[in-house]
């Protein structure tokens, strides 16, 4: 019998190596969960703010007094402090939710245990890698507590704004550094991630699990890392030298003869494009790494939930490859209207559009996987089949500003704002709380509560379409996006109805989350004792206890003889065949 | 006594079946060999993907405007270039002796290729201080931004990969350098060849383009 794969570790004893400083890819994938469940909330309670200012724009609260005694003397939120929540809103929620649960929540959790292996490669770099982005989630947050507050650059932190210092306005001082040096923390907390996914899923899968018998969830864990190792190494490049900017003096972002509140700057030659290209370069990729995850649990879960084997598995797994070395190639789309060349909006529109293909392989297949099926209406189930609704929304719109007219239009305006929300805010939410009830009986060893489960889902579906949707047609009216305040335009004035209809929509959204909350802390404590494998799922993880032990497969080194998804097989005695089931159950070719 | 001269002289430790790299599945042997290997090439494209953006700056910033003066390389570059060349080739030469089990031969390789990898870092050191002299700084010209940007950005992982190079040389020195720590000589080898061609390559930056 060959010596353990990468090392012979006992399981840890004492209170501080099991929880916190674990090195038990399980212990750190549920870290990352908690941690992004903490940022959503924080993420969340700042787009409350924000919408709750933008239909009270001049309302008198007196705790914005007591927190923000200058950005919101007499209680009345200034425009500043606006753009400074709604820039910590969009960099927490992309950053500290959309890119680590997905991936570093459910991936730690999931994939060494779907791949048959005991721990995922390189465990003490993966334990640096929750601690380092847990820093930068500190730094990022104290970026609320200091002087001038946080930054108001947007997510997008674009020069020269950001990067000539507190000249440039509130926020801009400290509050700017500390989140370029919370982003690069983060860049760096992502690089060893990516190096632990890549040589886990390379290096080992047990005996018989081929890339071809994968779980797509495997897949799309892969293919995300690989997105943000290019992706997140460009943007620290690029922070780095914004840094520089502001505090050596240097001119990489800034242009010669700025003239910034009354004083000439001293920069010259520098180019505000340049930031531009290189954070889209990253910016496109991170947002399919927000959402492949999602698709990789979806379709997971609705082969699970239908008894129907992936529709097209293989055409799935080129896709997710084609949207993944697309996902490099489109980074122009955010920049139509930056004065670029008609030709290279061409090629950066006609690229765009290419990726609506295996987008919509992936739709269709989802499509067929559920037609004909035996559907059971879990709410893993509904939240994936609103995945599905909400994907397909969210990346229509995006066919519409993929067009560099149309954009011509649309661009900073609320068309943007709502195509983002769909596709980032709600779809890959819902593949997190999809998976979350998909795999919390095998995380937690108990049953989610159901009930509660199924009055979240349809409260929050109709929820977000009602904050969403009529995004879309304040865009095409032309309400543009990242202003604090409409009142003073009259072609916005007859739009207010609209928004305040959005933010009543959102505050009953947001308010009941609190039943999904409930729901988590509740049954993970109470919830009935959950079999090993309550859905009869074929994955790896279903074959493993609930939770599963500290090397997972108990010393055992299991041996695959089927592919991921074979549901409803012909001639099988059940209705489904386990990945590690013999090979003489009858199976299809 | 595996690890000592004498035992190496008499009997030298059998080789690595398959290159070290072992069977197949995860509870082979080589599992952790081969990861660490991906690991490492991972770790490399990310690198290379920093330095392309930086690049792709540096291009763009040149290109732009018209206040780009040529940056004139303090001379002292050119003889860290040589010793870095050196440190390479002498880290590739200790490997090699490793391979036929060399032991000593190792050591003695091993070590001079890291001295000499710190001296290039101090080498760069220097070269700054040369700069200062002359009164160049980091915002004196985007060419000159350029050139402390890139050169500290490359140190940063010279002082990572010289870290690798000192902790097998500890263990080496110290007997400690079984063949479970096979992987870790030829990943330190193999990050810092890469490091020194990152450092040619941001040569010819500098001359063809600066």
């Amino acid at each position: 019998m060959s010596s353990p794969v990468v090392h012979a570790h006992h399981a840890p004893q004492g209170f501080i190596r099991r929880w916190i400083f674990s090195l038990d890819h399980k212990v750190i994938g549920i870290q990352y969960y908690f941690l992004a469940l903490f940022s959503v909330l924080v993420g969340m309670s700042l787009s409350l703010l924000m919408r709750f200012h933008m239909v009270h724009p001049d309302a008198k609260v007196s705790w914005f007094a007591h927190l923000w005694p200058t950005a919101a003397q007499g209680g009345i939120m200034t425009p500043e402090l606006y753009l400074s929540l709604m820039t910590m809103h969009g960099t927490i929620m992309v950053f500290f939710v959309l890119t680590t649960a997905p991936q570093s929540g459910f991936g730690n959790y999931f994939l060494p245990i779907q791949i048959g292996a005991e721990d995922i490669a390189f465990p003490v770099l993966n334990m640096l890698s929750f601690w380092t982005t847990f820093i930068a989630l500190v730094v990022m947050v104290a970026a609320f507590f200091v002087q001038g507050g946080p930054p108001l650059s947007g997510w997008t932190g674009y020069p020269p704004l950001s990067g000539i210092g507190p000249l440039a306005g509130p926020g801009e001082g400290l509050g700017q550094t500390l989140w370029i040096v919370s982003i690069a923390i983060f860049c760096g907390a992502s690089l060893m991630g990516a190096i632990n996914f890549i040589a886990t899923l390379i290096d080992l899968r047990c005996q018989g699990m081929s890339l071809m018998r994968l779980p797509l969830t495997c897949w799309t864990w892969f293919v995300t890392a690989i997105l943000g190792l290019l992706g997140f190494a460009v943007l620290l490049a690029a922070g780095v030298l914004l840094i520089l900017d502001r505090s050596a003096g240097t001119s990489f972002f800034i242009p010669a003869g700025l003239m910034v509140s009354d004083q000439i700057l001293s920069h010259k030659g520098g180019s505000p494009l340049l930031w531009q290209h290189l954070f889209w370069f990253f910016g496109h990729p991170e947002v399919y790494i927000a959402i492949l995850p999602g698709m990789g649990v979806t379709s997971q879960i609705l082969a699970t939930f239908a008894r129907k084997a992936v529709f097209g598995y293989r055409a799935m797994v080129y896709a997710i490859l084609s949207i993944g070395f697309l996902g490099f190639l489109v980074w122009g789309h955010h920049m139509f209207m930056s004065g670029m060349s008609p030709y290279s909006a061409m090629a950066f529109s006609v690229l765009t559009m290419a990726i609506g293909v295996p987008s919509a392989i992936k739709t269709f297949n989802w499509i067929g996987t559920l037609w004909g099926g035996k559907i059971h209406y879990t709410t893993a189930m509904m939240f994936a089949l609103g995945f599905v609704s909400l994907f397909i929304t969210g990346g229509l719109s995006g066919i519409f500003l993929g067009q560099p007219a149309l954009d011509l239009y649309f661009h900073d305006t609320y068309f943007v704002v709502g195509h983002f929300h769909m596709i980032m805010g709600v779809a890959a939410i819902f593949g997190m709380f999809a998976g979350t009830f998909y795999w919390f009986p095998k995380m937690f060893g108990r049953m989610p509560n159901e009930t509660l489960g199924k009055i979240h889902f349809y409260i929050t579906f109709l929820g977000v379409y009602a904050i969403f949707t009529p995004m879309h047609y304040l865009g095409i009216a032309g309400n543009p996006r990242r202003y604090s305040d409409f009142t003073n335009f009259d072609f916005l004035g007859k739009l207010l109805p609209v928004h305040n209809f959005m933010t009543q929509a959102a505050y009953g959204t947001a308010a009941i989350q609190l039943v999904f909350f409930i729901n988590l802390f509740w049954s993970m404590k109470y919830g009935k004792k959950a079999p090993i494998n309550p859905w009869n799922a074929t994955t790896l993880e279903w074959t493993v206890p609930s939770p599963p032990p500290f090397d997972n497969f108990g010393g055992q080194h299991p041996v695959v003889n089927h592919g991921p998804y074979e549901y409803s097989v012909p001639g099988a005695p059940r209705d489904f065949i386990m990945q590690t089931d013999p090979v003489d159950v009858a199976h299809a070719e | 006594m595996p690890g000592s001269i004498t035992s190496d002289i008499i009997k030298p430790p059998a080789p690595p079946r398959g290159g070290g790299y072992g069977g197949g599945g995860s509870d082979g042997r080589g599992a952790s060999r081969r990861a660490s290997m991906t690991g490492l090439m991972v770790l490399l494209a990310a690198t290379t993907m920093a330095f392309a953006a930086f690049t792709s700056a540096f291009v763009v910033r040149r290109g732009i405007s018209n206040d780009w003066v040529a940056l004139r390389l303090p001379p002292i570059v050119w003889a860290n270039t040589g010793v870095l060349l050196a440190s390479s080739l002498l880290l590739e030469l200790a490997r090699r002796s490793l391979k036929s089990g060399r032991r000593t031969a190792f050591n003695r390789y091993w070590t001079a290729g890291t001295v000499l990898g710190t001296l290039f870092l101090l080498g760069q050191a220097f070269a700054w201080r040369q700069l200062n002299a002359a009164g160049i700084f980091v915002a004196s010209n985007p060419s000159s931004s350029f050139f402390y940007l890139l050169t500290a950005a490359h140190g940063l992982h010279i002082l990572g990969g010289l870290t690798a190079l000192v902790y097998v040389d500890v263990q080496a020195l110290s007997l400690r350098l079984g063949p479970s720590k096979r992987t870790a000589v030829d990943v330190s080898a193999l990050f810092w060849h890469f490091v020194d061609g990152l450092w040619l390559y941001l040569m010819a930056l500098f001359l063809v383009w600066g």
